[in-house]
């Protein structure tokens, strides 16, 4: 069973049964899922979360959806490393990797997939659909697949042909858009008002954002029951921050970690930063841009929950971070080469960002501090193709011996 | 810039009236973001006036330097094509009310 109650705008208030709804009627507002918490608390304990499934389903109770028909490709429950070397590097003695990139289709996009393929099949529809860069098609996909719904992809025309792969394995329909950014963020809107499908970030909205809190629960259990000090996010929807928030929140309302005391920090990239520079400007009016940045799983430029993470950031007494395009790559290889880990541009970005409020001070030695890996690097490897020099010798020990000076 | 609303404001009522005839009419969900040079402008009346959309205003949160108006828009499919047309052209940003969709 679901102990979600409705939907709740977050505007003006107005209550809604839940519904395949986003957006409030009254004042255009969006949907957000409320729960009855009383009930929640009844059943969820530590140990009940610890006899749980090894995946993000272990915390159903505080999911919008019915756990029996889980749409399960086992997102969830990725490692949380206690990053030592990348720490030592920046000065942070308690500095962790939530690595998100190992999620079955490589991205935390699961999370938020799961949660809305498994109501869209609550909601009676047989296709699932999205538009999106890449991240997203791959997991609505994958999810599709795994459900046995019909499933659509509108991506961009000239999306890079290894994501178009990426995500046309799992046999979804996938629609090319020959226009801009903003044509195809147009197309797929009247779409959703016209087709009865469930477009996972469109009306199914509320349910798909429900699943971004997963990370902040896993975190928590994963520091041994405790919210970190600090927490480095990317925003591109800014819904992720806004929900890490939310997951650590309920955790402490339901009692099963103590008050949350944690900053929330957003990363962006300068070629995309609305929610920084509205930060940065003093000001909750966040001015949609045209994205123009290589960190294109958070070329967002406007931004749904914009407005919303910048209330979380004050909130929870956070910052924002934009870092230039050219650091993104220097991010990426640096936490490959000190902890191991490839992520993609989104990575570069919070590792950066991260390695920017360490030096200003932000962010102190001795604080607990997060920062959220959320896909994989393996997808856009071109960013960082100028890493690939590898010595060519003959195959002769003497030739190895003159190329590589080092001891045997 | 206001050059081709001569025509509208001299048709005759019956005229007027008569060009829904046949039409097809549409109900579209929008967002305004307004620069600053605009923000002092009728613009939202201009559009109900020009292009015979009827505007109706759900939110919206406008200050001295930026501005952004969420609201509806009823008219025939051609004329809400034309009228947002119209608004782009003088630097009005059009979105969907959710934001970007692209992810």
């Amino acid at each position: 069973m679901s102990y979600a109650t409705g939907l709740r705008c977050r505007e003006c208030g107005r209550e809604y049964p839940a519904g395949p709804l986003n957006v409030c009627d009254f004042c255009f507002g969006p949907l957000e899922v409320t729960y009855d918490y009383e009930s929640i608390a009844n059943v969820i304990s530590r140990e009940s979360i610890a006899k749980g499934p090894p995946s993000m389903w272990r915390y159903h109770p505080l999911l919008p959806v019915d756990p029996s028909h889980a749409v399960d490709i086992n997102a969830g429950f990725t490692p949380l490393i206690k990053a030592n070397n990348l720490g030592r590097s920046l000065g942070l003695n308690e500095l962790y990797i939530k690595n998100d990139s190992v999620n079955p289709s490589f991205s935390f996009k699961d999370r938020v997939v799961a949660v809305a393929s498994t109501k869209a099949i609550e909601f009676g529809f047989d296709t699932l659909a999205c538009a999106s860069t890449g991240n997203l098609a791959g997991s609505v996909a994958a999810h599709a697949a795994r459900a046995g719904l019909r499933a659509f992809v509108f991506i961009p025309a000239d999306l890079e042909h290894g994501k178009i792969i990426g995500t046309a394995i799992y046999g979804p329909t996938v629609v090319a858009v020959d226009g801009s950014y903003d044509d195809v963020n147009r197309l797929c809107s009247e779409l959703s008002d016209t087709y009865n499908w469930a477009f996972v970030n469109i009306n199914m909205r509320p349910y798909y954002a429900e699943g971004s809190k997963t990370l902040g629960f896993e975190v928590a259990e994963q520091l041994g029951w405790k919210a970190p000090d600090n927490c480095i996010v990317p925003v591109a929807s800014g819904s992720l921050l806004t929900k890490i928030w939310k997951g650590l929140n309920e955790m402490s309302y339901l009692g099963l970690i103590d008050n949350v005391n944690t900053h929330m920090y957003a990363a962006q990239a300068q070629g995309n930063a609305p929610v920084v520079t509205a930060y940065n400007a003093n000001t909750f009016n966040v001015k949609p841009v045209k994205p123009n940045t290589i960190a294109k799983s958070l070329a967002i430029g406007n931004p749904a929950d914009g407005y919303y993470a910048l209330k979380t950031i004050e909130e929870s007494r956070g910052g924002a971070w934009a870092v230039s395009e050219d650091e993104i790559a220097s991010g990426i290889r640096e936490l490959a080469e000190k902890e191991g880990i490839f992520t993609e541009p989104a990575g570069g970005v919070v590792i950066t960002a991260l390695r920017r409020l360490a030096e200003s001070g932000q962010i102190k030695p001795w604080e607990t501090t997060v920062a959220f890996i959320t896909g994989n690097g393996y997808k856009t490897q071109e960013v960082v193709e100028d890493s690939a020099k590898p010595i060519l010798i003959k195959p002769t020990m003497a030739a190895f011996e003159e190329a590589v000076s080092v001891r045997p | 810039m206001f050059a081709h609303r001569k025509n509208h404001r001299k048709e005759p009522i019956s005229r007027y009236l008569s060009q829904f005839h046949g039409c097809i009419m549409a109900k579209q969900r929008v967002r305004f973001t307004f620069p600053q040079n605009l923000i002092t402008q009728p613009v939202i009346h201009n559009l109900s006036h020009d292009f015979r959309i009827v505007t109706n205003i759900r939110r919206a949160d406008v200050r001295e330097n930026v501005g952004w108006v969420v609201m509806e828009l009823e008219g025939t499919e051609e004329d809400i094509e034309n009228g947002l047309e119209w608004v782009t052209s003088i630097g009005v940003r059009v979105d969907p009310i959710s934001g970007d969709v692209v992810e």
